[in-house]
């Protein structure tokens, strides 16, 4: 299928639900038995697309909104920053050190199994209204996603592989650099749209529970008072928001994932 | 059993090394029994067996890889602990670090030992050339066919200069005409600069036509040495020709003799059928 052909089928389907929900929305299929017009999607609890898109608009145009995604953004980063720290390094440790990774083990599957959300509150009361409880809520979901990830990325390295590099004479510290490290390293990369994306969902879950700013924090403005159009405008930005983050994270990994064989090699 | 009139120091000795694992649930498999193995300096060896004989882990025994359960191997008469840090082995699957280029593949080996980057990859880059790839030094491994990966492996080995290679049946997943080209290029590039060679095989062919010497190993378990047959054809060979002089043919008959009813074993038939013939 050619490029254009697919965008064009793509930008169909959004254009078929937008069409559908402003239709709904706008025009009443008929009258209720106590004469109101009756719709299929009252705008009440589903706004209409046009609302939306204005109110995005505004947010944008009136700059209310840059303040909140600045906030967000350097809490998913952070997040990410500390919980990949963190992940590669317990990871690396635990997958070199079979004795610390047994003793942990059920520690770190009983962590891992429970629900990030409960810990929102608890991490408010620690870490206060602040950034920061958001931080390390994005933290204990990326530091999981990173951690496993260089543990079986460390442990499944090739035997033949590490042979090899052996009888080529490298020492531990070298099996480790230019082995064990780019082995690691590939698994946390093929895992970066997903540890980027719960680094965000750990920021706007925090916010929605409990802050004064942020993306999650407008949505649950808006939901306080039943601002239904402000709800679906604060879930396009956010929307917009982790797409941009995908392109950089994709920008990114594109180099260092060149030793990959990729699905399509013909080159004319 | 061994020829004499070499050096009398060999490049690998296996003495009485044999091989046997402890089985899940108690026991023991006896894989190798005690066998002597030796490949003077310069010479090259070729252990043929049918699969699953226990030829590899003589080769792995004679890397320092993995210890035997009894035995020793000396290396230039030295007790070998731990790795033997004067043998390159080439491996039968793909060894090369996938993240490197081919350049960097063969460049490191150099590196590790202190050699500046700058005169690593000089001396890669001429033996990329040796190996036909010169240009082909800034793909990665999954950019590279698997004679190419091969080459590259071939490469990453020899530019050590290693006194002893250790081959584990590398040519063996490569298709017919690769094979032959790479064992033609194996040839060339050993005739220059004769090395020890100690080359695992369970192709006949191959075996004669590349070395001095074929061992024939009995299938497992509690394998052994059962053939030594030296390759009295003239060096240097060509691959495709050495195959049809009659010398060629007579060892062929003489070692598949030997080896035949433990391939037949290896696979549960009887022998009958050569009983029949006879």
């Amino acid at each position: 299928m050619s490029r254009t052909k697919l965008l064009f089928l793509q930008v169909m389907v959004a254009v078929v639900v937008l069409v559908f929900w402003h239709v709904f929305s706008t025009v009443p299929l008929g009258t209720g038995s106590d004469g109101k017009p009756y719709y299929l999607l009252p705008q009440f609890f589903f706004s209409t697309p046009l609302k939306v898109i204005e109110r995005v608009f505004l947010m944008f145009w009136e700059g209310t909104v840059y303040k909140h995604l600045m906030i967000t953004l350097t809490e998913a980063v952070l997040a990410f920053v500390i919980g990949a720290t963190a992940g590669v390094l317990i990871g690396f440790w635990f997958a070199r050190k079979p004795l610390v990774a047994a003793v942990f083990d059920p520690y770190v599957k009983m962590m891992n199994a429970l629900p990030r959300v409960v810990l929102a509150p608890i991490f408010a009361l620690w870490f206060g209204l602040g950034i920061w409880s958001k931080v390390w809520l994005g933290v204990t979901l990326v530091f999981f996603i990173v951690f496993f990830n260089v543990y079986q990325g460390v442990r499944e390295v090739s035997p033949v592989v590490l042979s090899n590099a052996r009888m080529l004479g490298m020492n531990e510290r070298q099996l480790l650099r230019h082995v064990y490290w780019p082995a690691a390293l590939s698994w946390v990369f093929s895992s970066l749209h997903t540890s980027v994306g719960f680094a965000v969902v750990g920021a706007v879950v925090g916010e929605y529970l409990g802050s004064s700013a942020g993306l999650g924090y407008l949505i649950h403005q808006a939901e306080g008072v039943f601002d239904v159009t402000g709800v679906f405008a604060g879930m396009v930005i956010l929307m917009i928001f982790v797409m941009v983050i995908d392109f950089f994270v994709t920008l990114i990994e594109k180099p260092l994932l060149v030793w990959r064989p990729s699905e399509t090699r013909t080159v004319q | 059993m061994q020829p004499s009139g070499f050096s009398a120091m060999p490049a690998v000795a296996l003495r009485g090394v044999s091989v046997a694992y402890g089985l899940t649930g108690g026991g023991r498999y006896e894989a190798v029994q005690p066998v002597d193995v030796q490949v003077a300096d310069g010479e090259f060896v070729a252990v043929l067996g049918p699969t699953g004989c226990g030829k590899s882990t003589l080769l792995n025994i004679a890397a320092g890889l993995m210890p035997p359960s009894s035995g020793e191997s000396l290396i230039f008469g030295q007790r070998l602990q731990g790795l033997n840090t004067q043998a390159g082995y080439l491996f039968q699957q793909d060894a090369l670090m996938p993240w490197k280029t081919a350049r960097d593949n063969v460049a490191i080996g150099l590196e590790v030992r202190g050699t500046s980057r700058r005169d690593a990859l000089e001396a890669t880059d001429q033996f990329l050339a040796k190996v036909g790839l010169a240009s082909f030094g800034d793909r990665y491994p999954h950019q590279l066919s698997g004679g190419q990966k091969k080459r590259v492996a071939l490469a990453q080995v020899l530019v050590r200069e290693p006194k002893i290679l250790l081959m584990d049946e590398p040519f063996g997943p490569l298709d017919a005409q690769t094979r032959l080209i790479m064992s033609e290029l194996l040839l060339d590039l050993w005739q220059a600069d004769r090395k020890a060679v100690m080359f695992v095989t369970h192709d006949l062919d191959e075996a004669i036509a590349l070395s001095d010497r074929v061992l024939v190993m009995s299938a497992g378990p509690r394998s052994s040495i059962i053939g030594d047959f030296p390759i009295p054809l003239a060096r240097p060979r060509d691959i495709a020709e050495v195959r049809s002089e009659p010398e060629f043919h007579r060892l062929h008959a003489a070692i598949w003799n030997t080896l035949r009813d433990e391939v037949r074993k290896t696979y549960g038939l009887s022998n009958t059928a050569k009983e029949i013939r006879a």
